[in-house]
């Protein structure tokens, strides 16, 4: 008996009724889409995007060629070269990144002692060719030039925590 | 002679009118399907492409896409049935574009009005599986031949609930003309055929879904199990007119869901204003409403399980129309309501 | 160019196209290309019935024999997976047998033809209905009044054929794990499990 109660409340489609009834509901609801270009969602200060250099503010390179960055770097993403410079410190004459093997870990920047490789928040970047996507020393110390002051306001939000 | 060149020359132009019209209903089905969804999932669709600059919420979409497609290349799979890979989809096209010919767009709007309207219709209908199934055995795929079998069962079986759907129609109307079935709705909603026959009705509609392979019935592409069924191999205007014929035989579907159990152009209201008057206005509006629902039901349901698909067409549909006839029949007999 | 010649001129070009897709059938070498021509010749015998006037007629060619008879042929081919036919396959002992039965038949036609051409019809002449004419109806009104019991009879046979058919091929196999669809879908959620509530266990929380 039961059984036949139960196909017959079967044919009255109650639960697809039920789902479709939620789906409209939707269909008139708030929507969250994020129209991209034009509006975007906050980025938290510790995120890892573009890679960058950092000088000190009388305009010296941080970067010693201490290596740390290469050997924790678990894509061997990283190539350095270093030679003593004529002031008789160690400097990185090669400093590369291939951003094709970059995993975006942030160790590079974990590792670092004098804080010199960084990671920005730029996350919008493009390459038009395939040869660019090792990106050189100088262009690593142009990038940290030109956000220094987003660098330096990231890693102060971030202190208390590191 | 000259008689012979002016009419061929007129028909010739009335199909290329219903053509290109489905074309472009089609080019903008897809669009209304990605809004409707999107609004449904919550998020607003697709909006970036418009006209000179304008985006009027991405009214372009469908130009861009079919530009996009048209562009790319066609690329044959190796060892390929290099002749049916490419007929397959001018097959599964043309009979979509074939039933068309029967369908009456209002009163005497329609370009053959031939007695066995209803099952030419079918008959198109059925032949699209060849377009499926030749896709799929040409393209030297497993994938692609999973899907055209999955696809060609489930499309047979369908069928007969479908047909049997319709054997109702047919005892109501007493024709098999589709303007015939149109004009023995007439007088007011309470005359459609929806009411007595509502069971064959929602059967119809469901087996109309499950027929043209869409959600929740879309095994045949599939695209966790089997990529994307037999249309895997396809790319660029191949895939195109896949696309084309599958949209054009949705339209379809509704269409018929309209003039058989809609009243066609019939008008639901009453009275004297322009609204009351049968009209093609009306035949679109319904039409509308079933391409809505086919977006809402995929919105809404996970896809089933082929064995579940089997289980409801030949254990559940069947039974119910085979039922739904008999009451039918009996309703004809003694002549009750305004329907028979 | 007047109607009749038009239709007569169908009338050659698809006849010509039905035989010689049915003469494809049997010598092409890849078994789909066959089944895919006798498909054409269903089409274009479907349309020799459409220009005599037997609407209903084609329509039923082309949906049940190419719709769905076809469909299920093709399927059988495409997962038998046959491989194409050699020139010594089609030099076995069959062909002697298969073209004195050919021959039978072709006399059987001819032999029909004329009778047929001496006695009622004349030949050149179609006999045209008018446009309200409907052969659905006619042939509905014959069916279920002349030939009722032929027609049931015919049904019950074709439904006897079925049960047969499914009688001899089904199997149970018990390494099967199919799962019975049905079952799984009446199953209430209160068989399966309830909802208990109850209080806050306390404890130290270090028990996983």
């Amino acid at each position: 008996m039961s059984k036949i109660v139960k196909y017959l409340k079967s044919l009255t489609l109650k639960e697809i009724r039920q789902g479709m009834f939620l789906t409209q509901k939707y269909f008139f609801k708030r929507k969250f889409t994020v129209r991209y270009p034009e509006e975007k969602t906050p980025k938290s200060p510790r995120f890892r995007g573009l890679h960058a250099l950092r000088r000190y503010p009388n305009g010296e390179e941080r970067c010693i060629a201490c290596k740390l960055c290469e050997a924790v770097c678990p894509a061997a993403a990283i190539t350095i070269d270093s030679e003593e410079r004529e002031d008789g410190t160690r400097r990185t004459t090669r400093y590369e990144i291939d951003l094709f093997k970059c995993i975006y870990c942030g160790f590079c920047e974990e590792s670092c002692p004098v804080d010199s490789i960084v990671e920005t928040d730029i996350h919008e970047y493009h390459m038009e060719t395939k040869n660019k996507k090792v990106i050189t020393k100088e262009q690593l110390l142009a990038i940290g030039d030109m956000y220094e002051e987003q660098i330096a306001n990231a890693r102060e939000q971030d202190k208390k925590y590191r | 002679m000259m008689e012979t060149v002016i009419y061929l020359a007129w028909t010739m132009a009335k199909i290329l009118a219903i053509v290109l019209s489905v074309v472009l209903v089609v080019a903008y089905l897809t669009y209304f399907e990605r809004k409707v969804i999107g609004f449904m999932h919550a998020r607003i669709g697709p909006n970036r492409v418009g006209f000179l600059g304008f985006k009027l919420r991405g009214i372009g979409q469908p130009f861009a896409d079919v530009l996009k497609l048209l562009t790319k290349e066609i690329i044959f799979p190796q060892k390929a049935n290099k002749f049916l890979f490419v007929i397959a989809p001018m097959i599964t096209l043309a009979t979509a574009f074939a039933a068309w010919a029967v369908i009456p767009f209002s009163d005497g709007l329609v370009l053959t009005d031939v007695n066995a309207g209803l099952i030419y219709v079918l008959a198109m209908t059925s032949l699209g599986v060849y377009g499926v199934i030749i896709a799929g055995w040409a393209s030297n795929s497993k994938y692609a031949l999973l899907g055209a079998l999955r696809s060609a069962a489930q499309i047979i079986s369908y069928e007969i609930a479908m047909g049997f759907a319709l054997v109702g129609v047919i005892v109501a109307a007493g024709t098999l003309n589709l303007s015939g079935i149109v004009n023995g709705q007439q007088g007011g909603i309470l005359n459609w055929y929806f009411i007595p026959l509502f069971p064959l009705f929602i059967v119809y509609y469901i087996s109309g879904v499950a027929e043209t392979n869409r959600l929740p019935f879309d095994v045949a592409e599939g695209e966790s199990e089997i990529v994307a069924g037999f249309h895997v191999e396809y790319s660029g205007a191949a895939f195109a007119l896949f696309f084309l014929g599958e949209y054009a035989n949705m339209i379809l579907i509704s269409a018929l869901a309209t003039i058989m159990f809609l009243g066609g152009w019939l008008s639901p209201i009453g009275g004297d204003s322009w609204l009351a008057q049968p009209s093609i206005l009306w035949f679109i509006a319904k039409t509308s409403v079933f391409l809505y629902v086919y977006f809402w039901l995929r919105a809404t349901l996970p896809r089933y399980r082929y064995d579940q698909i089997m289980r409801l067409g030949w254990k559940v549909f069947i039974p119910i129309t085979i039922v739904w006839i008999l009451v039918a029949a009996v309703l004809k007999v003694y002549q009750i309501g305004p329907w028979f | 160019m007047s109607p009749e010649l038009l239709i007569q001129i169908l009338f050659y070009l698809f006849g010509a196209l039905a035989i010689g897709s049915g003469m494809a059938v049997v010598s092409v070498r890849n078994t789909v290309y066959s089944a895919l021509f006798l498909v054409f010749c269903f089409f274009n015998v479907a349309i020799l019935w459409m220009l005599l006037e037997a609407e209903f007629l084609a329509i039923i060619l082309v949906l049940v024999y190419v719709g769905a008879v076809m469909v299920l042929f093709l399927f059988v081919i495409m997962m038998l997976d046959i491989k194409k036919v050699t020139k010594s396959q089609f030099k076995s002992g069959y062909t002697k047998a298969a073209l004195l039965i050919a021959a039978a038949m072709l006399v059987e036609l001819m032999m029909l033809f004329g009778y047929r051409m001496k006695s009622q019809l004349p030949a050149d002449e179609l006999i045209r209905q008018g446009e309200s004419y409907s052969n659905v109806t006619e042939i509905g009104m014959t069916l279920f009044t002349d030939y009722v019991y032929a027609f049931e009879v015919a049904a019950v046979i074709l439904l006897v054929a079925i049960v047969a058919a499914i009688m001899l091929t089904i199997r149970k196999r018990p390494e099967n794990k199919q799962i019975d669809a049905s079952k799984q879908i009446h199953v209430n959620p209160a068989d399966r499990f309830r909802v208990v509530s109850m209080d806050a266990e306390k404890g130290n929380g270090e028990e996983s």
